[in-house]
């Protein structure tokens, strides 16, 4: 049993420790370790067409999770004033959206983007008065919006299980002391949601930072930085994206680790 | 007409939820100044009635008054009444003096912080707790919270301070405390409180006017003494002290009660009720132990517990079952108490007794 669960382990960290060790590797060859260099993370750093895609999926996770926080907020709120059955039944559809798998959500949202297109920009064009009447299409906005729609879903999720532990006794107390709703949500339920909303936030850009199939579908002619890693894979692996997958690695881990200590955080304060 | 003195009055007030009737066609009114309690087993509508009072619930039927201004529609927020909720509902964000100056920050006109910040002092130190003002509310025992609770909502001056059994949470030493603090406080402030309990010696022992309810009706409002002493019903008996239940009838024509073991007793004066079957109930101090021929009915001591002032017996009275008897220690001389095993005379004051129809 103890030899099973150390093979699992093995199978599932080894590969990543050695896209690790590579990162570091002096020389080029991607199987022969011939000493330690950070060499490959400067070439990375100063490679245009992969700081031109980082800063790609920064913005798109950046404005992603941002909409999912504001929105996916909003949801968990407005959920709480739903009767029983139908808060089932959106509980049920965000759970529902946070398993669907990302390529049925890539392609789901590809025919959904190229069904609007097809029909709003000729819709455009007649009404456009100038010559050149904009065309909608693929490229960052469709990315921000099939992040933004999965990631809000998340932060639903997270923020509602806050909002069910603060219990409905303190918004009760904050009006019996003359608060209107208004206040009462700003100064009794935001801050204590605060926390839990941060962690949706970090989770939501994490998760468009590292994601390759939904953007893969939607994309267009844009380049995410998963995206040009994919595409620079097949000129073979060199430690160049070893350096590039440690980066994201150690970055997406930091990100993951803060978000669970804020939820951490909200759960011990909640559990007094 | 609703009259000026009563700060809170219910007119055929009725709470539903879906099918479930919490509160059915409840009138009643609280004076101005009053303690009253609302007593009553589990889920007989009180915490409805006082989430009405307070604005959390709006009543499916009737009206509700607050010193004189019909209720209905008018939100939590805009009425002059304050909660202290069961589980304290403190703001776990803020400071124990944020928390009792919370409601003064909301008031409009705007009071000036200074002043706010001098009346919450005073509201802790009226609840003994000055110096704990920049606590945190979980660095607070039990028994502390309750009052910054206390202190939060007194400080706004309601008409009506709302209790939901504050003092469930508490032992039973600092209950004791926290009774006697709620009672000298409410004589200080001279706001009316209205107290949900269901432990009954709580409700006579702090309240000037007690409210028994049941299944979502008052059964009887009156003074402590008066519903101890002229239960309205059965159910009120029970419900308020122990008493001793006896099945009997009341005899046609003649003034007489007949016990289920054929003993007759003269009926009390203040019973009425028409001939036929009916309820017999005597409180167990109202009986006493005797071993002369002055004893209406006969029995075997079974139990006896000693409370230190009194003494409990248990006695199973020939043809009429387990009687509960109190005896106070100095109507008895010491060494002679009643041995479990003995037989035994009782003997008790017919106008003693409460007769309710079957
Ligand atoms: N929000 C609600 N939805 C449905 N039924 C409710 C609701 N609130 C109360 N009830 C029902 O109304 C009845 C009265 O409830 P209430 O809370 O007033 O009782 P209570 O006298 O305060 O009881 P306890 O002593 O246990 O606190 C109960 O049968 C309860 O189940
Ligand atoms: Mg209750």
């Amino acid at each position: 049993m103890r030899a099973l669960v150390s093979s699992v382990y093995l199978f599932l960290y080894a590969p990543i420790a050695l896209v690790v060790l590579f990162s570091f590797n002096a020389g080029r060859n991607a199987s022969e370790f011939t000493g330690f260099s950070a060499a490959w993370y400067g070439k990375a750093l100063s490679n245009t067409f992969l700081v031109s895609a980082l800063q790609n999926s920064l913005m798109i996770a950046f404005t992603s999770a941002t909409l999912a926080a504001v929105f996916g907020t909003m949801a968990a709120l407005g959920m709480e004033r739903l009767g029983p059955r139908m808060r089932a039944f959106f509980d049920a559809l965000f759970a529902a959206a946070i398993v669907v798998p990302g390529v049925v959500i890539g392609i789901a949202t590809l025919v959904a983007l190229v069904a609007v297109f097809s029909f709003v920009n000729p819709a455009l064009a007649m009404i456009w008065p100038g010559d050149h009447p904009p065309q909608l299409g693929l490229g960052y906005g469709s990315i921000i919006a099939a992040h933004g729609l999965f990631s809000m879903a998340l932060v639903a999720m997270i923020v509602k299980a806050r909002i069910a532990s603060l219990g409905r006794d303190i918004v009760e107390a904050s009006s019996d002391l003359y608060a209107t709703p208004l206040t009462t949500f700003r100064l009794i339920v935001l801050p204590q949601i605060l926390p839990s909303i941060l962690a949706g936030f970090l989770l939501a850009f994490t998760f468009s930072f590292d994601d390759f199939i939904i953007a893969f579908f939607v994309a267009g002619s844009k380049t995410t930085l998963p995206i040009y890693v994919f595409a620079s894979i097949r000129r073979g692996v060199t430690p160049e994206i070893n350096a590039i997958a440690t980066l994201v690695l150690v970055a997406s881990l930091l990100l993951i680790l803060t978000a669970r200590v804020l939820m951490r955080e909200t759960k011990s304060k909640s559990g007094e | 007409m609703t009259s000026d003195s009563n700060d809170i009055e219910f007119r055929s007030v009725a709470k539903r939820y879906g099918s479930v009737t919490a509160v059915s066609d409840i009138s009643l009114g609280v004076p101005k100044g009053a303690f009253v309690a609302l007593l009553g087993p589990s889920g007989c509508g009180k915490t409805t009635c006082l989430r009405m009072i307070g604005g959390f619930e709006q009543p499916s039927a009737g009206m509700v008054y607050i010193g004189g201004q019909p209720m209905n529609g008018v939100p939590a927020y805009r009425r002059p009444v304050n909660m202290v909720f069961q589980q304290y509902a403190l703001f776990p964000h803020l400071d124990v003096e944020q928390n009792v100056a919370y409601g003064l920050k909301q008031m409009r006109p705007r009071i000036a912080a200074a002043e706010i910040s001098r009346r919450a002092r005073e509201a802790l130190e009226m609840v003994r707790l000055a110096g704990f003002g920049k606590r945190r509310i979980h660095e607070m025992s039990g028994g502390q919270q309750q009052r910054v609770a206390l202190a939060r909502a007194i400080v706004n001056k309601p008409k009506v301070l709302l209790l939901d059994e504050p003092l469930a949470a508490l032992d039973k030493k600092l209950r004791t405390a926290m009774q006697i603090e709620l009672q000298s406080l409410q004589r200080e402030l001279g706001i009316t409180f209205m107290l949900v309990t269901h432990d009954q010696e709580e409700a006579l022992s702090m309240s000037d006017l007690v409210c028994v309810m049941n299944a979502g009706r008052v059964v009887q409002i009156g003074p402590p003494q008066e519903i101890y002493d002229r239960p309205a019903n059965l159910f009120v008996a029970d419900f308020v002290g122990k008493t001793n239940r006896i099945a009997a009838t009341i005899e046609p024509g003649a003034n007489a009660v007949r016990l289920a073991n054929g003993v007759g007793l003269a009926k009390p004066a203040r019973a009425n009720g028409t001939a036929g079957a009916a309820m017999v109930a005597f409180r167990p101090e109202s009986i006493s132990l005797v071993r002369d021929d002055t004893a209406t009915l006969h029995g075997t001591v079974t139990h006896r517990i000693f409370l230190g002032s009194s003494v409990e017996y248990s006695v199973e009275v020939d043809g009429l079952g387990d009687f509960l008897v109190t005896a106070d220690r100095r109507s008895l001389d010491e060494s002679d108490l009643a041995e479990p095993g003995e037989r035994i005379g009782l003997r008790f004051d017919p106008n003693a007794m409460h007769v309710f129809p079957a």
